[in-house]
Order: C-alpha cells, then sequence, then structure tokens
C-alpha cells in the first residue's frame, strides 16, 4: 500500500520533470525569434518553478534545515530580483556574467558537497561526473568573476598578459585534470579535493586575464556553456532526469551561440581565447597606415548640424561610447529632427556593437526607435554608396578599415560597417583614444571625416539644438 | 553501467542535439537576451542545491548547501527578470506601431 503510493508519486514527479523539460525547450525556441521572445522567457520561467516544486515532493528534510532552506531562497531571491530590476540597460553584460557566474558556483558547490557526503567509491559515473562538475563550475565561477570585474571597470579591460602565460596555463589544466582523477578515484579527500577547487579557480581566472573588452561577450558565452556541462554533469550526481536537460540544453546552444557570436567577428574561437587582441598596442600615435603628417579635422556642432539638416540620407553607427553616455534617447531625438525636415534616417548596427551582441538593439528598443530603422552589417553595407552623411557615434573598432586593408592588423578580416564608402563620416568622440582593440584608426584622418569631440549625450544634444536651429 | 545510468546518458545526449537544434538560426538582434534567457535555465541546478542542502550532515555540509541554494536561487531569478526586462523593450515598441 506504501509501496503503492510512494510509485504513484514518483510517477506524478517524472511527469511534473517532463511537462518543466518541454517547456524550457519552447521556451528556447520562443526565445529564437523576436515575436515569441518574450512569452518564451516567461514560459521557461514556469517551466523552472515547476520542476522546482517537483524536486520537493519526497524530499525528507531533516530538523532545522527547511526554515534555513526557505531563508536561503528568500535571500537569493530578493537579491536576483533587485540586481536585475536596477541594474542599467548599458551594464547588461556584466549583469548577464554574473548571474552565470553564480549559477556556476551553485553546480560547483552542489558537486562538492555530494563528493564530501558519499566518502569514497571509486570511479562510477557519478563520481567523475561530481569531479567534472566541481572543477567546470569552479572555472565558470571564477571566470565570470573576472570578466563581471573587467565590463564594470573594476580592473583594466585590456588583456593581461606575462611571459610563459600560455604554458602557466596548460601546467594549471594539468593540475585540475590530476585534481580531478584524484579525487575520482581515490577515498574521499579533502585536501585533494580543496586542491582541485583551488587550481579550477585559479585556472578560471587565468583564462580569462588575457581577454580584452570586445572578446568578452563570447567569453561570457563560453562561460554560460560551461555552466550549462557543469549543471548538466551535477544533474547525474543528484539522479535528477531535468537537471541534466536543463543544464545539457543550455551547454549545447550556448556552445553554438558562442561560435556565432565569433563568426560575427570574422574569428575562430581560438583566436578569441587566445590571441590577446590589444595586448600590444603600437608606439605612441605610430599605427602604420596613417600617412605621415595626417592632420585631424574637427568641427563644431553647429556646422555639423547643419550638415545634417541639409543632408538627403543620414545612417547613425551606434558603438559602445552611446551606450556608455546613456544617449539612446538624446539620438532618438535627433532622428526625429532630422526625420521632420525630410531627412531619411536608418541605424547601421554591426553584430558585436555595444559590449554584446545585440545589445545595441536593445538600448534602442529602449528609445522607441522602431525596428525597420535598424539594419543589420549586410543591409547598411548596401546603402553606405548612396549616404550623405555616416554618424558614427562612439565606435571605432567597427568601422576601421584597417580590418580590410592591414594584414598586420588584430582586426584584420572582422567584417565591417564600411561607413567610408558615404561622401562625409562624422566620428562623435571623447578623445582619440582608441577603441578596444587598442588599434588606431586611419579614417580619423581621411580628408572627409569631421570629428566632434566631447561626451555622446552632450555632442548629440548640441546637434538637435543645431539641426532645429538650421 | 546501470540501467538508470543509461538513461540518463540517452537524456543527455538527446537534450544536446535538442540544444543546438532549437538556437541554430537565431537572429543576431536576440543574441543577448538569448545569452540571458539560456544562463536562467540553467539555474535549474536550484532543485540538486535544494536537495544536497536537505540531505546534508554536518556543519560543513549544510553551509555549503545554504551557499548553493542562495547562488542557484539568483542565477533563477535574477536570469529570468533580467531577460524580462529586455524584452519587454521590444514588445513596447511593437504595440506602439
Amino acid at each position: 500500500m506504501i509501496l503503492a503510493a510512494l510509485a504513484a508519486r514518483q510517477v506524478a514527479v517524472d511527469i511534473a520533470y517532463l511537462v518543466a523539460a518541454s517547456l524550457f525547450i519552447l521556451g528556447l525556441r520562443g526565445l529564437a525569434s523576436p515575436r515569441s521572445a518574450r512569452r518564451g522567457n516567461l514560459t521557461a520561467a514556469v517551466g523552472m518553478v515547476i520542476a522546482i516544486a517537483a524536486s520537493l515532493v519526497g524530499e525528507h528534510p531533516s530538523a532545522g534545515v527547511v526554515e534555513l532552506a526557505v531563508a536561503a531562497v528568500v535571500v537569493g531571491a530578493v537579491i536576483g530580483a533587485v540586481s536585475a530590476r536596477r541594474v542599467r540597460m548599458t551594464a547588461m553584460p556584466q549583469m548577464v556574467a554574473a548571474f552565470n557566474g553564480v549559477g556556476g558556483g551553485a553546480a560547483s558547490t552542489v558537486a562538492i558537497v555530494s563528493v564530501l557526503a558519499t566518502r569514497g567509491g571509486g570511479a562510477t559515473l557519478a563520481s567523475v561526473a561530481s569531479v567534472l562538475s566541481v572543477a567546470i563550475g569552479a572555472i565558470s565561477f571564477a571566470g565570470s568573476a573576472i570578466a563581471f570585474a573587467k565590463l564594470q571597470e573594476l580592473m583594466t579591460g585590456r588583456p593581461i598578459t606575462y611571459t610563459a602565460q600560455q604554458v602557466v596555463n596548460a601546467l594549471l589544466l594539468l593540475a585540475v585534470i590530476g585534481g580531478m582523477v584524484a579525487v575520482a578515484v581515490g577515498p574521499t579527500d579533502r585536501v585533494a579535493l580543496g586542491v582541485l577547487v583551488a587550481a579550477a579557480v585559479v585556472l578560471g581566472v587565468a583564462f580569462v586575464l588575457p581577454i580584452g573588452g570586445a572578446d568578452m561577450p563570447v567569453v561570457i558565452s563560453l562561460l554560460n556553456a560551461f555552466t550549462g556541462l557543469a549543471v548538466a554533469a551535477t544533474g547525474f550526481v543528484v539522479h535528477s532526469t531535468v537537471v541534466i536537460i536543463g543544464g545539457t540544453l543550455v551547454g549545447a546552444s550556448g556552445t553554438l551561440l558562442t561560435k556565432l557570436m565569433s563568426d560575427a567577428m570574422g574569428r575562430s574561437l581560438a583566436n578569441v581565447l587566445f590571441a590577446a587582441v590589444g595586448s600590444a598596442p603600437k608606439g605612441a600615435g605610430g599605427a602604420e597606415g596613417i600617412p605621415e603628417g595626417a592632420t585631424v579635422r574637427s568641427g563644431t556642432a553647429d556646422d555639423i548640424g547643419t550638415m545634417l539638416a541639409y543632408a538627403s540620407k543620414v545612417v547613425i553607427v551606434p558603438g559602445y561610447g552611446l551606450a556608455v553616455a546613456q544617449a539612446q534617447h538624446t539620438v532618438r531625438d535627433l532622428v526625429r529632427a532630422l526625420e521632420g525636415r525630410g531627412v531619411e534616417v536608418s541605424f547601421g548596427i554591426h553584430p558585436v556593437a555595444g559590449r554584446m551582441p545585440g545589445h545595441m538593439n536593445v538600448l534602442l528598443a529602449e528609445a522607441d526607435i522602431p525596428y525597420e530603422q535598424l539594419h543589420d552589417l549586410e543591409q547598411a553595407n548596401d546603402e553606405f554608396r548612396t549616404t550623405d552623411v555616416v554618424l558614427v557615434v562612439g565606435a571605432n573598432d567597427v568601422v576601421n578599415p584597417a580590418a580590410r586593408t592591414q594584414s598586420s592588423s588584430p582586426i584584420y578580416g572582422m567584417p565591417i560597417l564600411n561607413v567610408d564608402e558615404a561622401k562625409t563620416v562624422v566620428f562623435l568622440k571623447r578623445s582619440m583614444r582608441p577603441g578596444f582593440a587598442g588599434v588606431d584608426n586611419p579614417l580619423f584622418y581621411n580628408p572627409k571625416t569631421v570629428m566632434l569631440f566631447g561626451d555622446a549625450k552632450a555632442s548629440l544634444a548640441a546637434l538637435v539644438a543645431a539641426v532645429k536651429a538650421a | 553501467m546501470t540501467a538508470g545510468e543509461l538513461n540518463d546518458l540517452t537524456v543527455l545526449v538527446l537534450g544536446a542535439f535538442i540544444g543546438f537544434e532549437v538556437i541554430s538560426r537565431v537572429p543576431t538582434i536576440l543574441h543577448t537576451p538569448l545569452m540571458s534567457g539560456s544562463n536562467a535555465i540553467h539555474g535549474i541546478i536550484l532543485a540538486g542545491a535544494l536537495g544536497i542542502l536537505f540531505g546534508a550532515h554536518g556543519a560543513l555540509e549544510v553551509t555549503l548547501g545554504v551557499l548553493a541554494v542562495v547562488l542557484a536561487t539568483i542565477n533563477v531569478v535574477g536570469g529570468f527578470v533580467v531577460t524580462d526586462r529586455m524584452l519587454e523593450m521590444f514588445k513596447g515598441r511593437r504595440s506602439q506601431q
């Protein structure tokens, strides 16, 4: 009788897991199209609630632990919800890195506890899975923490390199593998486990240090896939199908997303991870491809505003500078002012504009700029030849013609927006400081280029006023 | 290998194929929300974290269990909320048109 009741309950739990897993898949599918994306996210969230509720059925918590668990969930939920509500749209990449890092930390911690609890027993599937989860989760946690620190500018966003870095990283990897073997096959040894965790954390840090800010989105996506794998491995340890499915879905989709992103930058994943782009900036001002004695022409907001007002076609190329200045609403005002005068305005958006693919689209959507006006790389490149003025707002690397012409440039081969084909190019920049890739831009010295120095928001506001006055 | 373990491996392999399939043709415009949304899904580790905490013996295991539950809950709640905030903006524009 009791057995039958237990069996029935287990069937109910399994059905709930099946429903939850289906909702995860439907949710991910929904996220792949703009029309269904929000519903997709909510679908996955409903699946999550069902899965967690089902996993609680059949648990027999020891005394006092339930209160602890409730308190831990409340604390976590408050931290998660408050930071998610408060974060500015521009800080989204580091927020995603942070949430990914805590997920990796959780997977690693769960596996650590299960290793501590099993008191040895040889290399079974579960023990192999648990050491994998301990290591990958800890790498993801530490790597995400460094990614967060770089993007939040708690430390330099530039690649940090030193002699024999690859050798050190290889040794760390060997240490992690050695630790995994020792913990998986030996009797439970807290020292070996501690060494494994420490080595994995150091490897996570060492792995992300040499990667520059512009490549960070790819790394965050890769770490997201890592966390997925760590979670899937933990699913084997805690014998939970739904945890395996959730982790595997993210591991696989995250791996593919990482590849799509590095393709968008025209680079291989290996190049992103191991090339340390921009670590060795060329000598002061001595970038190649820039003629000796070339000068930079700067203009006033009034002149440029007049030029924009009398143009027939203007393309705006937004970059991270626009995001930092929170200027997405001011750029909308400029668009409206120009359209009021009959100027045709569109946006040319590079796949990696902003700090994450698609990040710029999110920011412009926030400012109510219609989707039809946001053109992708290929679409925009078809238009520049017939464009009067291109307004580049805080972007640098994604319009750098050196990517087409200088085989020695670190960004050589990256698909760029061919803004140099337009009649006039206006750069809104704070200073002559190079962008994330740390390379100078020959286009600054082109006779058809005008620079407008200053904060992007202030410059755009001045342009709005100048267009209205023209 | 037990039958249960073989089942788990089957689930792993099928899950990997589905993961590749469902996002193989995502437009760049959605890469950030997709990364953030899939990020929230691996918060399912919360189910494992709660199980570990409920079965914990001794101060060390309980402490680590509580830590895992807090971290996993941040991952789940923060991930879904932040993704919804991003996608809400896309929706606002459409309803205006």
